[in-house]
């Protein structure tokens, strides 16, 4: 890896606490970084404590009593708003770091995101700048329903000119939180909300992670397993537990999917000719369909079996429990997805 | 008497229902016995009933996130309700909705919803139905002091006045958007201004005032039947939970709540204009307190005991009407 990590000191921390960390050290070396959004501090305009919040999830906690609510704005519910004001605010001198509580909320203010942000380089022949990041919740799991749950990744990433990070761990969302701060074009950092109590090392001093690598977090040559975001902490536990029968998975964790790193997944399918694809989102139009595509495109004659997806079903987010545990891609799927591509 | 008993009993059983199956969401969600979010709206009765309570089951109101006492006061059976956001098979949406996305269309309840100021709009819809249609049947969007900022609802209320739509738009102001004053958000000194300014008749209620607040939505309801647009409403009520079941509420004044509960609970202020105007008597609210109980209580254990959903059957079903 080609990973721009300080030699400092580092600890243990969680997913919300590394994001955190990302932004606090962003802020504090360049005062052009600022954050906005609904609660993001809290308690505007209340009598209790300020900072109630530090957004809903908590990962901007303590950023407003250190920065002040200049840079650490409180906005009405009014995504529109929000989105626009950042991108407007980038185009202007700033970097932004906007959030939407839950990434769902990108219905209210897809305008502000598609048209404009994602078009203003290329419709304005390279002129324009917009270092945005849009942050926002997203994935299944916390029994949220429909319009709380949704991982809407592919939407985002059909888009030309938006760039699309989902980190699977708390040192990769540091360091590409760092990286989309200082990335000039505008950039959604999607957090699963499953994953803010996951812990890891993370380097204490500022670090940053390129776009467009990805990661390997186990190695193996008989089949490779593409997962995304909270994907990957399944995809590693059914490799491990494969790997205690003989089979040696390959598990790349893309960390960005646009740009995406192509060119590690066709050397690793070159090698296992079989590939498994995890991806959270409904099946159709969805980074599994893209990246069968890319494979099957590109690395057809390594190919010694039939390309398995593994997705949650083309249908929203269930609210029952018991629904919802069937929607979201389990660990028994990927095991068996690995056994059929694998002849078995 | 302005009023009928039978009129007068009903109101005060459907606030004390909205209150008691709050209360008791609050204490199963605390339990383990709920899942996911639930937004509750106990100390906001008032303004829920008085909306609610002269409907008929084919006006149609949209809710919103904090929906349970705009569910109750249209009409939805609370067993099923309380099944729903159980996430039980037999609940008002099969489980598939949960707290915030209670619907009963044989009840003119379109939805709570979970997307802040969706309602308003699909409102707009539910009224240009009737307008189109030629009945005399309204639509009333509930909205929050948060959701007011909004584009949608914003859109909707200047879309209501060109299409001259039979809708009654309710604003609970509750003095909250989640964690943030609605004095920080709401840009304007006055929310019933605001909505004036978009060409209709507007006015403030203090929604602690259940007879305040119902003769204000009666003026409100008649203008929509009688085809002369839309009306917008602030009621100001309180909040008396979270934002969600089990928020800190870091943001709010020391004793506030105790306070608000104290002096500012729209059903005691109820039962004491009722009993002081010698309209109602405690017994007759008490057997009723009884009987809501004994209700919740059926609710839970119907609730608890209700079938989960089965994956296999259930979680492709209804993604389509046919596909």
């Amino acid at each position: 890896m080609t990973n721009n990590t300080s030699s400092g000191s580092s600890s243990i921390k969680t997913y919300r606490e590394a994001i955190n960390e990302a932004l606090r050290q962003e802020m504090r070396r360049d005062p052009t970084v600022i954050v906005m959004g609904e609660e993001v501090s809290g308690g505007a305009g209340c009598a209790g404590q300020d900072d109630a919040y530090g957004g809903v999830f908590g990962v901007t906690k303590g950023l407003m009593p250190e920065f002040g609510r200049e840079r650490v704005i409180d906005t009405p519910i009014s995504e529109s708003a929000i989105i626009g004001a950042a991108s407007g605010a980038a185009n202007n001198g700033l970097r932004p770091v906007a959030e939407l509580m839950f990434f769902d909320f990108i219905g209210v203010c897809f305008d502000q995101i598609f048209n404009q942000a994602a078009k203003f380089r290329y419709m304005f022949g390279g002129k324009a700048r917009t270092p945005m990041v849009i942050r926002g919740t997203v994935g299944a799991g916390w029994r949220a329903g429909a319009q709380h749950s949704s991982m809407l990744h592919p939407v985002v990433t059909h888009t030309p000119g938006l760039k699309v990070v989902m980190p699977s761990n708390a040192y990769d969302a540091k360091g590409l939180m760092i990286q989309a701060i200082r990335d000039d074009d505008p950039v959604l950092f999607l957090e699963h909300k499953i994953m803010y109590d996951l812990k890891c090392e993370v380097p204490d001093d500022p670090y940053t992670i390129p776009f467009g690598e990805a990661a390997f977090p186990r190695q193996g040559n008989d089949v490779t397993i593409v997962a995304m975001s909270n994907m990957v902490t399944r995809a590693i536990e059914a490799a491990d537990l494969l790997a205690k029968e003989g089979i040696h998975c390959d598990v790349i964790d893309p960390r960005t999917v646009s740009p995406l790193d192509e060119e590690s997944i066709l050397e690793s399918v070159e090698v296992t000719g079989r590939l498994v694809v995890v991806d959270e989102a409904h099946e159709r139009c969805s980074l599994a369909a893209d990246i069968s595509s890319i494979v099957a495109e590109k690395a057809f004659s390594s190919l010694r079996a039939p390309i398995r997806k593994v997705t949650a079903p083309h249908a929203p987010v269930p609210f029952s429990p018991v629904l919802e545990d069937a929607y979201v891609p389990s660990v028994d799927r990927i095991v068996s997805a690995v056994r059929d591509v694998l002849g078995g | 008497m302005p009023y009928q008993t039978e009129f007068l009993l009903r109101v005060y059983r459907t606030m004390k229902t909205i209150r008691v199956f709050e209360e008791r969401c609050i204490k199963e969600f605390e339990g383990g016995n709920i899942p996911g979010f639930v937004h509750a709206s106990n100390g906001q009765e008032a303004v829920a009933v008085a909306a609610c309570i002269d409907l008929t089951d084919r006006d149609i109101i949209g809710s919103t996130h904090r929906g349970h006492g705009h569910c109750i006061a249209k009409g939805c059976d609370v067993i099923g309700m309380m099944k729903e956001i159980m996430g039980k098979a037999t609940g008002l949406c099969k489980g598939k909705g949960g707290s915030m996305h209670i619907a009963d269309f044989d009840k003119g309840m379109i939805g709570a919803n979970a997307i802040v100021g969706g309602g308003p709009p699909l409102c707009n819809g539910a009224a240009l139905g009737a307008k189109t249609r030629g009945t005399r049947d309204i639509a009333l969007s509930f909205s929050g002091d948060g959701s007011a900022n909004q584009g949608t609802v914003l859109e909707a209320l200047n879309f209501a006045v060109v299409l001259k739509l039979p809708h009654v738009f309710m604003f609970e102001n509750n003095g909250y958007g989640e964690g943030t004053g609605a004095d920080y958000a709401l840009g304007c000194s006055s929310l019933a201004e605001r909505n004036g300014a978009f060409g209709m008749p507007s006015e403030y209620v203090d929604g602690l005032d259940f007879f305040a607040t119902y003769e204000a939505c009666q003026r409100a309801i008649e203008r929509a039947r009688n085809g002369e647009g839309p009306s917008a409403i602030e009621a100001e009520t309180v909040r008396f939970d979270g934002h969600f079941i089990g928020d800190p509420q870091l943001y709010r004044g020391e004793n506030e709540i105790q306070n608000a509960k104290d002096t500012r609970d729209c059903i005691k202020i109820f039962r004491e204009r009722v009993t002081g105007e010698s309209w109602l008597k405690d017994e007759e609210m008490d057997r009723i307190d009884a009987e809501v109980s004994d209700l919740i209580d059926t609710a839970v254990e119907e609730g608890l005991a209700a079938p989960n959903p089965d994956p296999a059957t259930d979680l492709m079903a209804d993604v389509y009407c046919s596909y």
